[in-house]
């Protein structure tokens, strides 16, 4: 009884380790499907972190808290799709740009909230989370936002790969001219699904100021947004990979956290660096194959748009 | 009767080139019009335009009478206009299902069109299998997606640019059985193609471009292939002319090659054996995919084979890489000009590097940018290649001068074999010939060249021997004087595999 408790209580753990990487990671995968690669992850989770904990400790609604966090997260997007798209800077630089605007920014809007309590997403939606039992409060900890988590490699492959709307965008960031000689709109799509993936990250990095810690600590994303662009690129863009490789970080951070509980005498710095380092090694092994990465990469990925003539 | 088409003083400039100057052109309901001109002078611009693609600075566009704007791809569409493109607009990594419904726009479920792919594909003799994915996809096959997709949106008026130029003679007269049927069901038919005789045979009217201006309106089928070529070079045509050669030792040998494929969808060679001799051009007929690109990766090093499946003069080259075989004399002229044997961004002078870097451009590992600069000028002027000077990007030129200068940097290099792939595909009549007479050339020098084409008219003026690829096996080659068209056909068609009757 005492075991499968454990186990319940890992799973979970794990589930909601890997939210935040899968919302930022689906986002990402669906702007580097369209041909877009956006560095700035971190820093759109650091802003959609900051922003929805500000929103949450103002209004005292977590659910509103996640809203405007994608909102924010959506905005920096919108600023990289400004730059990057309409007047077609480079992708490379103006996403590291974002990154570092984003630390920043959210180091400046958040530090008044430093240590400011807010109420959890669970004690928002389950009123009577504490007088639970055990075992259905571990359940309850898994929020609306994990469910979402788990259901977008789902959505997102039925959207890729059985509808037009994905398929346009596969063919956007396959090649823009022929795309766009075939008559549709290569930046109207890429920004959509730049607006898609910073709201996704914004959505993701508020996970963790709102309902993981929850609370505001400056850089509290702590490379989460980097891992994100590391699965996308390492599941070779494919979006049961991508799911399989934030479960798994998701799990080695759980795991490690466990380990230092069982007092294994490694520093703590090392053991830290282990879900980021096990997440890069895995996917690196399952993507050895060229061919395959060949046939999703999108060929189109960082190259800017301009309609000739 | 109102035109289907017609266009009025189209004009448009790039910088300071015209591309189109004061065009006009006229194309009735049901009628094959061919566009004929060199490249460079104007048809792919002026197709864009019809297809909204690109915009025209001034001119008319009239469409069954009235005069329309043609904002965008997609009001070309709307109106009937289906265009195949000489670089084909395709998406390499989807499948040629997703390809057609991306071209199409409607919103049919895939299953349903994959149906109807298949239906029509068969109702005009396009064999293509519609879950395949592009990239896996040979020149030919990509072609017949091409065509396919304009098939299916019922177009009032089809463009094809060059459609024949990777199809059987067997397969290109299907499709001109198609184009007659289509013209017959009232469709226009706009046909742009260097091959003349097939003009002569298919088009009731054509319209000769040279420099971006209409120089001649004419009915094809009064005229000769020579008179219609000298209007579009505005000169007198001459010919290949064939040096003697001594035909002297086998200087490549394969010998039971059997490579499998390395790809989805690739083709396996099969017991393939061939012997090259020196002062020949042994010619490799056959329709795209059936092993061109395996036969040709393996020849020249990009596949790595048993180190005795592979002799250049002797020696064992199987297991060497491309470099080590270069090295060794063997050299090669891919089929993609931009992308394999050039890089669009890189100017002549780099590209020039490319294949030659050695002892004189690059001594002790340092460039010799004054030895590659003569390098480049030399390949420019003894080759003729036009462009605007040795530093010139590879891009800025036409897909003719781009191929003289590859195949003149591999010619100039003095191999002892030289493997060509597909030398003079989408290059204009006044290039294909240039290239044509220095691979002659280079054979009456002493070298042994191998060329691997889908042009059989090609391989039938410039070859001593054809042997026919089909199905990853190689057939006996034959001296060129003993085969006819029909039965290289056939056997492109894979008759020899056939049970003997």
């Amino acid at each position: 009884m005492h075991d499968g408790f454990a186990l319940i209580a890992l799973l979970v753990a794990t589930l909601r380790a890997a939210t935040p990487l899968l919302l930022a990671g689906f986002g990402e995968l669906i702007a580097e499907r369209s041909g877009v690669l956006n560095l700035g992850v971190e820093g759109m989770m650091l802003v959609g972190a900051a922003a929805g904990f500000i929103a949450t400790a103002s209004t005292g609604n977590p659910l509103l808290g996640l809203l405007v966090a994608a909102a924010a997260g959506a905005l920096m997007a919108a600023l990289f799709g400004f730059l990057t798209l309409t007047l077609r800077a480079n992708q490379v630089a103006c996403g590291l740009a974002l990154t570092i605007f984003g630390v920043g920014l959210s180091a400046l809007i958040g530090l008044p909230y430093q240590g400011t309590p807010i109420t959890g997403l669970a004690t928002v939606i389950w009123p009577d989370l504490d007088s639970a039992g055990p075992v259905v409060q571990q359940l309850m900890l898994l929020d609306p936002v994990v469910w979402l988590a788990l259901a977008l490699p789902f959505l997102v492959f039925a959207f890729l790969y059985r509808t037009r709307s994905g398929l346009v965008l596969r063919a956007v960031g396959e090649s823009h001219d022929v795309a766009h000689a075939l008559g549709y709109s290569v930046l109207r799509v890429r920004f959509a699904a730049v607006l898609f993936g910073g709201a996704m990250a914004g959505m993701g990095g508020s996970y963790l100021s709102l309902v993981y810690t929850p609370m505001w600590t400056e850089n509290m994303v702590a490379g989460r947004g980097w891992i994100a662009l590391a699965l996308v690129v390492f599941s070779a863009w494919k979006p049961l990979w991508l799911a399989l490789g934030a479960v798994l970080f998701g799990f080695v951070t759980i795991a490690q956290f466990h380990a230092e509980a069982f007092g294994l005498d490694v520093s703590s710095h090392l053991l830290s660096t282990l879900p980021y380092l096990a997440t890069v090694v895995v996917l690196v092994l399952i993507s050895r194959d060229a061919a395959r990465l060949k046939l999703n990469a999108p060929a189109a990925l960082g190259k800017p748009f301009s309609a000739a003539g | 009767m109102t035109a289907r088409l017609a266009l009025v003083g189209i004009t448009k400039r790039y910088g300071a080139m015209l591309a189109n100057n004061d065009v006009t052109l006229s194309v009735a309901p049901g009628e094959i019009h061919a566009l004929l001109g060199e490249n460079g002078a104007g048809k792919s611009t002026l197709m864009k335009i019809v297809y909204g693609v690109v915009k025209p600075d001034a001119g008319v566009i009239a469409w069954e009478g009235e005069p329309v704007v043609i904002a965008d791809p997609n009001a070309a569409r709307a109106l009937g206009v289906g265009m195949v493109f000489q670089h084909f607009s395709l998406f390499e990594t989807l499948t040629v299902a997703e390809n057609i419904a991306l071209g199409l726009g409607s919103t049919q479920p895939m299953a349903e069109l994959a149906a109807e792919i298949r239906q029509v594909a068969a109702q005009y003799g396009l064999a293509v299998e519609a879950e395949r994915h592009v990239h896996s996809l040979s020149v030919g096959e990509r072609q017949r997606v091409e065509i396919l997709r304009c098939l299916l949106q019922r177009p009032k008026l089809l463009i094809l640019d060059e459609p024949t130029s990777v199809l059987t003679p067997q397969e290109a007269d299907g499709l001109f059985v198609m184009l007659r049927r289509l013209a017959a069901e009232g469709c226009s038919v706009l046909y742009i193609s260097h091959k003349l005789e097939e003009i002569r045979a298919l088009c009731t009217a054509a319209t000769v471009l040279r420099a971006g201006q209409v120089v001649a309106r004419c009915d094809p089928r009064l005229e000769t292939a020579e008179s219609l070529a000298e209007m579009m070079m505005g000169g007198a045509l001459t010919h290949t002319s064939r040096p003697p050669a001594q035909v002297g030792a086998p200087c490549l040998a394969v010998t039971a090659l059997t490579l499998a494929a390395d790809e989805p969808f690739g083709t396996t060679l099969r017991d393939i054996s061939l012997e090259l001799r020196a002062g020949e051009i042994l010619g490799v007929a056959g329709v795209a995919g059936n092993g061109q690109k395996e036969l040709l990766a393996a020849l020249s090093g990009e596949r790595r084979a048993a180190a005795g499946a592979v002799l250049l003069q002797g020696q064992p080259i199987g297991a060497l890489g491309p470099a080590e075989r270069r090295a060794r004399g063997l050299a090669f002229i891919p089929e993609e000009r931009l992308g394999r044997g050039a890089v669009a961004e890189f100017t002549l002078a780099e590209n020039a590097m490319l294949t030659r870097l050695d002892a004189r451009t690059a001594p002790h590992g340092l460039l010799d940018l004054g030895a590659v600069n003569a390098l480049a000028a030399r390949l420019v002027a003894r080759f003729g290649v036009r462009c605007s000077g040795i530093l010139a990007q590879g891009r800025s030129l036409s897909g003719g001068n781009m191929q003289k200068f590859i195949v003149g940097r591999e010619i100039d290099a003095q191999p002892k074999v030289l493997l060509a792939a597909h030398p003079t595909w989408g290059v204009d009549i006044g290039a294909a010939l240039a290239i044509r007479q220095a691979l002659l050339d280079l054979a009456a020098a002493g070298a042994g060249v191998l060329v691997v084409s889908e042009d059989l008219d090609e391989l039938l003026e410039i070859a001593d021997r054809i042997a026919v690829l089909s199905g990853g096996r190689l057939s006996a080659p034959m001296p060129v004087g003993e085969t006819s068209v029909e039965g290289i056909g056939l056997l492109m068609g894979g008759a020899a595999h056939a049970p003997a009757a």
